[in-house]
């Protein structure tokens, strides 16, 4: 078991778009070492709790991470203390080559070295990588741009991993292959991850903790095999 | 024979001042979605600066360097200080905003050095170069081979550097490349110093032909616009290859179409743009963007 240890503390967590506020106020723990999954309904503020983390969406409230305030840095900031965003929709760049994505993934990585042995570690799980690296990213299947989006963010060496729904649109082999390679970085290298996911089954699955969200709220939170186990909350909150 | 080698390469000379301020163009407009119209005006009054510095006696190996140095933190300033508040403005707000640069450059420039169009320094020799019995001016080749060398240079910048790519991410995909720590704001003000550069350099290199004076670039800036739009907006070796065209085109229409002549080419260069847009607006090398959902 991960010890006990919070990496990220999210308080009284208020965000907005333009006058209509999404998210009313949720408290969220991380801990170090942790899988933690953000579970609910399409709209209950999933995509937006992760933008508010990495400061994308306007928000207010406060945001411990390893015990630092990031409430009031840029996403750009949130980056480089090495929280790492996969996004809804993969933030693919697509024009570029596979290659140049991995490249910008390692962007906040000053030493060339360093880039080429991330580099190496990430072809080990996806050696599909290295035959298509010439290849515009763009042009890969869904399931391949989701894991090259996983391969980019673990190139920054991050130490929290936020994932919007890795397995929006995808074939359960793949979602299950993704899910897999994310429960070994998360063992092997120690990886803080915090996913975002509709599909409650997997999610819960992987995760050590979960967060239910209803509506911008937090509606249960707990042991992922407590909520797994319980079949009312699976049937009225999980719809599984 | 030997006429029309040598209107080719006439054509080449003007076609790579086209492709470098094409270039110019492209870059800013790859990043913010709107050309930046007073890129020519930037041009034009940091030639003057150059010119200046002759003036006081700096010889031009060193005037042109220190132009160019200036005129790309200049540029950088300038994207920082005035363009910056508007930079997530509408596309109109920040047409706007380039057209009054272009007014202001212009008046400074006719304030601080008059509107009496002076002779510029050439850093080419006088002499022409011989290639077998044919005669370039010597003029002509230099221009051709600083362009070229400098547009080089910047394409290897994009392709071989960290710094480059990460330019080319924050001007595509701001928001994925925000994050992954990329500063974007000050990618943006990279971009602006190095059009500014390349801006610079063709100042420098067409002044001593269409001479100095503060309305040097405006017609320039026409067919780089012309050049832009033939070969893709969105293509930065489009741009190239569309000044290039457009050089030994316009060119060798002037010498070989006596009805057109010289009189009506920056009308063609209007014309092509019109065609362009309504038949290829992505142009020559612009690509359809790939997506997958």
């Amino acid at each position: 078991m991960p010890p006990n240890v919070a990496l990220l503390e999210a308080r009284a967590l208020h965000a907005r778009y333009g006058e209509i506020e999404a998210l009313h106020g949720i408290n969220l723990d991380v801990a170090q070492g942790s899988i933690v999954a953000l579970l609910g309904a399409n709209g209950s503020g999933k995509t937006t709790t992760l933008r508010a983390l990495t400061g994308a969406t306007r928000r207010s409230g406060s945001i411990l991470f390893d015990k630092r305030e990031v409430i009031g840095h840029a996403p750009e900031d949130v980056a480089r203390l090495g929280i790492a965003h996969v996004p809804e929709g993969r933030g693919t760049l697509s024009t570029l080559s596979v290659w140049e994505n991995l490249a910008m993934g390692a962007y906040t990585l000053t030493d060339a070295r360093r880039t080429r042995a991330r580099y190496e570690k990430l072809v080990a799980y996806f050696p599909w990588l290295a035959e298509r690296r010439e290849q515009p990213a763009g042009l890969l299947s869904g399931g391949e741009q989701q894991m090259l989006a996983i391969a980019r963010a673990l190139m920054m060496e991050p130490r929290l991993i936020l994932l919007d729904e890795p397995s929006l649109g995808l074939a359960p082999i793949i979602v299950s292959r993704i899910f897999e390679i994310l429960r070994t970085i998360n063992r092997d290298d120690g990886v803080t991850i915090l996913i975002a996911e509709q599909n409650a089954a997997a999610a819960l699955a992987l995760a050590d903790q979960a967060y239910v969200l209803e509506t911008g709220r937090i509606a249960l939170s707990g042991p992922s095999h407590d909520l797994a186990g319980n079949e009312q909350i699976r049937k009225s909150y999980l719809g599984y | 024979m030997h006429d029309l080698a040598q209107q080719i390469v006439s054509g080449l000379a003007t076609g790579s001042i086209f492709a470098s301020m094409a270039l110019a163009l492209v870059l800013i407009h790859r990043s913010m979605g709107v050309i930046n119209f007073a890129q020519g005006e930037m041009a034009m009054f940091t030639t003057y600066l150059a010119w200046q510095f002759s003036q006081q006696g700096m010889p031009l190996w060193l005037a042109f360097p220190l132009t160019i140095a200036i005129a790309f933190a200049g540029a950088v300033a300038l994207e920082r200080i005035v363009v910056r508040p508007v930079e997530r403005a509408a596309p109109l707000t920040i047409v706007i905003l380039t057209l009054g640069l272009l007014i202001a450059f212009n008046g400074l420039a006719g304030w601080i050095w008059g509107y009496v169009i002076k002779a510029f320094p050439s850093p080419f020799p006088t002499t022409p170069l011989h290639f077998g019995s044919v005669a370039f001016s010597s003029q002509d080749l230099g221009i051709i081979a600083v362009s070229l060398a400098s547009l080089g240079a910047i394409s290897v910048f994009f392709k071989k550097t960290k710094v480059g790519l990460a330019m080319r991410a924050a001007a595509l995909y701001p928001e994925s490349s925000r994050t992954l720590g990329v500063r974007v704001g000050w990618m943006l003000a990279l971009g602006w110093g190095m059009a500014a550069a390349v801006g610079a350099l063709s100042g420098l290199m067409i002044a001593p032909v269409v001479l100095l004076d503060p309305n040097m670039m405006q017609g320039i800036l026409v067919y780089a616009f012309a050049a832009a739009v033939l070969g893709g907006i969105e293509s930065p070796l489009g741009a190239v290859v569309g000044g290039l065209m457009l050089g030994v085109g316009l060119n060798l229409i002037g010498a070989y179409v006596p009805f057109i002549g010289t009189d009506l080419q920056l009308t063609m260069a209007f014309a092509i743009i019109v065609v362009i847009l309504l038949f290829r607006p992505a142009g020559l090398f612009g690509r359809r963007r790939l997506l997958r959902v």
